[in-house]
């Protein structure tokens, strides 16, 4: 029997209770960001560390992505353990070069005899109207390039393990967590987030994919935020007597086809449910990686995802683009 | 020399900006208090509001016409206002109304106004390119506008900066580059991220004049920005001006400010631009009736463009999916010519 956890932590609380915790571990770890000192992150991803650690080790860094994401990647490469942050995914592209280019790539390039262990850490996704240049999740973006092991927690529980694991990892680690999951106070965390969190170490496996609620007639596979969108859907699906199995991936890079395909043996019908763009994206990977693997086995497949447009600002048009619970039973329906 | 008619139409534009942001501020709380939910209330988004900026924009837009173009960056407001954006329209936007300048599709960080050549965009430094795009295709074409890029002093450290600096300055660009020194990047203090005290030292690394404006003062202001504008004019190149101006608001709306001093707040709330210009205004024989009279006119311009944007219809969801395109999908053609690229005789 696995003992009883009785603490529930805020997914941002769970986040950095491994940070905190591998920062006492190990002098070599330490965090750069903008506002990560005295603010403790925007979306509270550094919330009292500089406060223990140091200004040495919880760094404000000029607003100069390009040199701090790349200067991860070179201390990471004498070994150290950085933790660099994107305040916005979407700011990635002033860094893509560095991103795409050297810590995604001199793994591979120098045979293996290079290592990249460092962490990215990015917030994503939107739902609360900042507009185009502020909402994105970029999943796809960032698991296209070969080379950096892609993490999506959806919960507290999730958030620590996948960081323990991310930090702990030789290899280069994207973390994207969602702002709307991090428990703020000014922008409120559906229900969901907020899990019992073990005190004690854990790491999760990357390439885990975690069923988090188990059905025979459909098989949704998403991630993040829409983990929780997916759920709702699948409690309103139940009233209809539909019983909707629902798979969170929580890594995007190893992706757990056999999870996946399990299910799909077992219930035939596949939603995939991404809060990134449609074309070229997860959607469209998941759903091509379950037709290599069990095309047999497909009767039904839906896509549900951002159009392809940018993510407008007025509210109405921003709810209609980004996929809610009511989007996903329709699509659940359509395969029954 | 600053007209008195100059110095109204600063006064004018200062007391609009400074209304208009009170005023966004009442309007954007509405609905999300007590407690602070940025996604509750009439105005969706995060909201970046000028207080204490606004003598960088009168002071320098005073000097460009319509066909100048202007680059903002996430905190645009009171550019845009002296720039001559559409008050109403903009407002609109703001509130994510069908009748704003983007149809409520760019918000407040995304303000487009192609009839007086105003935008402005959130990642930042962003705006430096397409600032020395502008100037390049005046330069290009042989007319004589220019263009105004502004940054804060926490943009000073970005890549498209610095490197628009150097291409402007290599093809001798009408531009001018425009630090706004509010003293803060969000929650970092200038000296903790950049080492150099006065952001307009870059300048001398890239062969080009660099100002800077210790107070915020508008005829300050006016008056070094007439020399870099019309240096860009006369076809003399880039310059790289920089002003002192103060953060009187937190960063974003909702910002609780608790790493900032106390005195820091204080000193920002002590310093008013607007009121020093007044005192110009009186030295220049512009008396107190004039002045409270303009005061008024600006404040009923603000309200009128509030009213109307909330009047404004919101839009309708099937809209998100338009506007991705000004040409169709295929392009110019939907036709594609049948030639026979086989060659040959036969
Ligand atoms: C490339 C990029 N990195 C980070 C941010 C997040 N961000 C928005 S405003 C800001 C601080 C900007 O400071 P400054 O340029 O001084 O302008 P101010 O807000 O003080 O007017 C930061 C870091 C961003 N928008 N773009
Ligand atoms: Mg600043």
């Amino acid at each position: 029997m696995a003992e009883q956890i009785d603490r529930e932590l805020t997914m941002s609380r769970a986040m950095v209770e491994a940070i905190a915790t591998e920062m006492r571990e190990n002098d070599e770890v330490f965090y750069m960001g903008e506002d990560v000192a005295d603010y403790g992150g925007i979306f509270d991803s550094t919330e009292g560390l500089r406060e223990e650690f140091g200004y040495d080790r919880v760094m404000d860094v000029p607003i100069s992505e390009t040199a701090y994401l790349g200067a991860a990647v070179g201390a990471a490469q004498e070994g150290m353990r950085p933790i660099a942050e994107l305040m916005f995914v979407d700011f990635f592209g002033v860094a893509m070069d560095q991103i795409y280019n050297q810590m995604a790539k001199n793994t591979y390039m120098s045979g293996a005899n290079v290592s990249v262990p460092m962490v990215l850490t990015a917030a994503v996704g939107g739902t609360y109207n900042d507009a185009a240049q502020h909402s994105q999740t970029l999943y796809g973006t960032f698991a296209h390039v070969p080379g950096m092991k892609v993490v999506v927690p959806s919960t507290a529980y999730e958030a620590k393990g996948l960081m323990h694991n991310a930090i702990r990892d030789d290899d280069p680690v994207a973390y994207m967590f969602h702002k709307r999951l991090m428990g703020i106070g000014w922008l409120p965390a559906p229900d969901g987030p907020k899990t019992p969190v073990p005190e004690e170490e854990y790491t999760i496996p990357f390439g885990s994919a975690d069923v988090k609620r188990e059905g025979d007639d459909a098989t949704i596979v998403t991630l993040g935020l829409h983990v929780h969108r997916a759920l709702d859907a699948a409690e309103s699906l139940a009233d209809d007597g539909i019983d909707a199995e629902v798979v969170d991936l929580r890594s995007l890079v190893p992706l757990d086809t056999d999870t996946i395909v399990a299910s799909i043996e077992k219930t035939g019908n596949l939603v995939v449910v991404d809060e990134d763009y449609r074309s070229y994206g997860v959607t469209g990977e998941i759903v091509a990686s379950v037709a290599d693997e069990a095309l047999g086995a497909l009767e039904s497949v839906e896509r549900v995802a951002l159009p392809d447009v940018p993510i407008p600002y007025a509210r109405p048009l921003e709810n209609e683009v980004i996929p809610d619970a009511g989007d996903i039973e329709n699509a659940v329906k359509r395969t029954q | 020399m600053v007209t008195p008619s100059e110095l109204k139409q600063m006064y004018l534009d200062m007391a609009t900006a400074r209304h208009y942001e009170e005023r966004l501020q009442e309007e954007y709380l509405e609905g999300k208090q007590p407690a602070f939910d940025i996604s509750a209330g009439p105005i969706p988004g995060e909201l970046h509001l000028a207080a204490g900026h606004e003598a960088a924009g009168a002071g320098v837009c005073q000097h460009l016409r319509d066909d100048d173009t202007v680059t903002a960056p996430h905190r645009p407001h009171h550019v845009a206002i002296a720039k001559g954006v559409d008050l109403k329209r903009m407002t609109a936007e703001i509130f994510g109304r069908e009748t704003g300048l983007g149809k409520g599709k760019g918000g407040h960080m995304h303000l487009f106004d192609p009839e007086v050549s105003f935008a402005c965009s959130g990642i930042i430094a962003e705006g430096c390119p397409p600032a020395v795009g502008a100037g390049l295709a005046a330069k290009k074409r042989n007319t004589d506008s220019v263009a105004v890029a502004y940054l804060g002093e926490g943009a000073i450290d970005q890549g498209a900066f610095l490197e628009s600096l150097n291409f402007a300055a290599v093809q001798d660009l009408p531009v001018v580059f425009v630090i706004e020194d509010n003293d803060w990047a969000i929650s970092m203090p200038k000296d903790r991220v950049t080492d150099v005290e006065n952001g307009s030292d870059r300048a001398g690394g890239f062969d080009m004049p660099g100002r800077r404006v210790d107070v915020d003062d508008a005829v300050a202001v006016y008056d070094a920005a007439r020399e870099a504008v019309g240096r860009a004019r006369d076809r003399n190149g880039p310059t790289l001006l920089e002003i002192q101006v103060h953060r009187r608001m937190g960063h974003f709306m909702g910002d609780p400010e608790t790493y900032r001093p106390e005195e820091d707040q204080d000193a920002a709330a002590g310093r008013d631009s607007i009121e020093r210009l007044v005192e110009d205004l009186r030295a220049a024989g512009v008396d107190d009736a004039e002045v409270d009279d303009l005061r008024a006119q600006a404040e009923a311009r603000v309200e009128e463009a509030i009213q109307w944007a909330k009047d404004q219809p919101e839009p309708d969801p099937a809209a998100a999916h338009d506007d991705m395109w000004i040409n169709p999908g295929s392009g110019v053609t939907d036709t594609e010519p049948d030639f026979d690229l086989a060659g040959g005789d036969d």
